[in-house]
């Protein structure tokens, strides 16, 4: 294409469009300054003696927090871009710690080996909510509301069942081969120090790698502008030859790896898991898609304004402790957040829609 | 003369018992626009769907380049270049226009897991293609939703035209627009004849049809009313066959009120 190696020809009204308005336009907007407005109340509301909030050890509890969160919510995000939403992504990430405990504590397999599994039966529900959805035409809301009655069911029956009538599973005191290893990649701390003993946790190394590869799919592959056709236009998209099916079923597995993911990573940080770990989370992910943007109807949103949206409840359980309050108000504070940004956020979404002028 | 570039011969499609088309023959040269015209019922949509690969007709002849083809899905349609720009568009109204303009065949760079949108190249083919058509939006990253309809029937227009078509089927694609958009549209019509498509134009608009087209087919309940090329046919005369002659007049006179001789004298002298 010689052609295009010719400077494009300037539109001299393309000015209208200013970096302000663009700016203006982009849906994670509301989050971002949703995130700045939490961290700096709470940095002055903060009742500790030595100021935590502000200091390393406020910052590594938050991103501890708004990490299990986010890890779901990227994903839980884009499935509400493709049209549809994951009910039982909480108690997937309970019930995928569970797999993995048993197959360590209980049968003895190798770490990295009850991990693949687990990885897999996450690649299977999502495979099963996927299909299942698209087949039946039925609205994904049911679907995966019945799939988290099963799993939940599952978790303390089947638990109780083969756990000899208790509902936490540990790997006990001996040595389990693989363990270290996956303890190291997945359940560990980094930046030590004397000031804050206990670092920052691995699981927010997963979750900027998260966000770092769905930005990147969503944007910039093929597969990405499918996920905003499925959402925006069903009929359009498949009448211009999107594999419509596909894209919507990969949608569901990623989410479920994704809890799958966040099941490992409380596995081999504690050690143990316990039944109904998880179970309600899934409106936490749904929140903080909401709060980043994401249109409820599907078509519209950005996975950068989830993972913002995420740490806006990290930074609210975190941050409601060290202001010395009760922390049931927690959910006042992320009801509240919810409503402001749910209303940002349709102001951005009407002037995006609105570009001509 | 070289064979059209689309026709078809004494066509019928029925539905059970009902006779939705009986005996259509239409045909399409390249830099050529047929117009077919009628009104609600009138086997439109079934011509449409037969000639853009969706239904194959029950009997009758179909003709690409001269030689007999049996379309079996609409894929096979565009393969043989001929594209069909539905009322809706297939456009997703929430996506920019160059996510839209390449949805479904997006171009790649890039190697295996690597293999990516190329989005440059998105971006630059499709300001490249909409200018060629003289279509000027402001910014490629606009909605398609903020598009106007007549803005959006050209981006449409252009892509299908960019993908490879030889004919364009459009389907009604003035009949929700005003009259300013409608022209908007027009021009793209004689802009894709110029550059050497051929152009099945249906719609109900015997106005918008004359001024573009060289073939006019009239379709009435599900039967040809005529075949005619612009010089066989007045414009006064198209509407009449449209509307349905003498129906028409009778009901004109039913519904019009008798007129005053001179209303602004009348007026006057009350005044």
């Amino acid at each position: 294409m010689s052609t295009l190696s010719a400077p494009p020809l300037k539109d001299e009204r393309l000015s209208s469009t200013g970096w302000l308005t663009r700016t203006l336009r982009r849906p994670a907007l509301g989050s971002l300054v949703g995130a700045i407005v939490v961290f700096v109340l709470f940095a002055i509301t903060d009742s500790t003696s030595k100021h935590l909030w502000l200091s390393s050890t406020g910052v590594a509890a938050w991103t501890q927090q708004a990490a299990f969160f986010g890890i779901m919510a990227v994903p839980v995000g884009m499935l509400m871009i493709g049209g549809e939403f994951d009910l039982s992504t909480g108690g997937m990430t309970g019930f995928t710690a569970i797999i993995t405990a048993l197959l360590v504590g209980q049968l003895g397999w190798n770490a990295w080996a009850a991990i693949v599994v687990t990885v897999l039966f996450g690649a299977l529900i999502g495979f099963i909510n996927g299909y299942v959805v698209t087949r039946s035409k039925l609205p994904s809301f049911i679907v995966t509301l019945a799939t988290y009655f099963a799993l939940r069911g599952l978790s303390i029956g089947g638990v109780l069942l083969v756990n000899h009538g208790s509902t936490e599973i540990g790997v006990g005191t001996g040595t389990h081969s693989g363990m270290e290893s996956a303890k190291a990649i997945f359940g560990s701390s980094f930046f030590k120090s004397p000031s804050l003993p206990s670092g920052f946790q691995t699981a927010i190394l997963w979750f900027i790698a998260v966000t770092i590869i769905a930005v990147w799919v969503l944007g910039r592959t093929t597969f990405g502008n499918w996920v905003f056709a499925v959402g925006g236009d069903l009929d359009a998209a498949r009448n211009v030859g999107v594999p419509v099916t596909r894209t919507k079923i990969s949608l569901f597995m990623a989410t479920s790896m994704a809890a799958s993911l966040v099941g490992i990573i409380s596995f081999t940080q504690s050690s143990n898991a316990v039944s109904e770990q998880g179970v309600g989370y899934e409106f936490y992910y749904i929140i903080a898609a909401v709060v980043g943007g994401c249109l409820l109807t599907g078509g519209y949103g950005s996975v950068v304004g989830a993972a913002l949206g995420a740490c806006i409840i990290g930074m609210a359980f975190q941050g409601v402790i060290y202001s010395g309050w009760d922390s049931s108000w927690d959910f006042t504070f992320l009801g509240i957040i919810l409503f402001l940004a749910v209303g940002v956020n349709t102001v951005i979404y009407r002037r995006a829609m609105k570009a001509r002028r | 003369m070289s064979s059209p570039l689309l026709e078809v011969r004494e066509i019928s499609k029925y539905f059970g018992s009902v006779n939705a088309l009986q005996s259509i023959s239409l045909s399409v040269n390249a830099g050529e626009v047929t117009c077919v015209l009628g009104d609600n019922g009138a086997g439109k949509s079934t011509l449409i769907k037969i000639l853009s690969g969706v239904f194959a007709p029950d009997t009758g002849q179909f003709l690409v380049d001269g030689a007999e083809v049996k379309f079996g899905s609409p894929r096979d349609a565009r393969a043989a270049g001929i594209s069909t720009v539905y009322q809706d568009l297939a456009m997703v109204p929430l996506m920019s226009i160059w996510r839209n303009f390449f949805l479904g065949s997006e171009p790649t760079k890039g190697w295996g897991p690597f293999k990516r949108f190329d989005v440059a190249k998105a971006k630059a083919l499709t300001s490249k293609e909409l200018r060629a058509m003289g279509i000027d939006v402001r910014d490629p990253d606009q909605a398609v939703g903020t598009l106007s309809g007549g803005e959006r029937q050209s981006v449409a227009i252009a892509r299908a035209i960019h993908f490879g078509a030889r004919l364009l089927i459009l389907d009604e694609p003035t009949s929700a627009l005003g009259v300013k958009q409608a022209g908007v549209v027009l021009r793209r019509i004689v802009q894709a004849r110029e550059m050497g498509l051929g152009v099945i134009f249906i719609t109900h608009n015997p106005h918008h049809a004359y001024p573009v087209g060289d073939r006019f087919v009239v379709l009435n309940r599900g039967q040809s009313l005529g075949n005619f090329s612009k010089k066989e046919i007045s414009r006064e005369d198209l509407v009449r066959l449209m509307a349905g002659g003498a129906e028409l007049e009778a009901l004109s006179h039913e519904l019009e009120r008798p007129l005053l001789d001179n209303p602004i004298a009348e007026a006057q002298e009350n005044a």
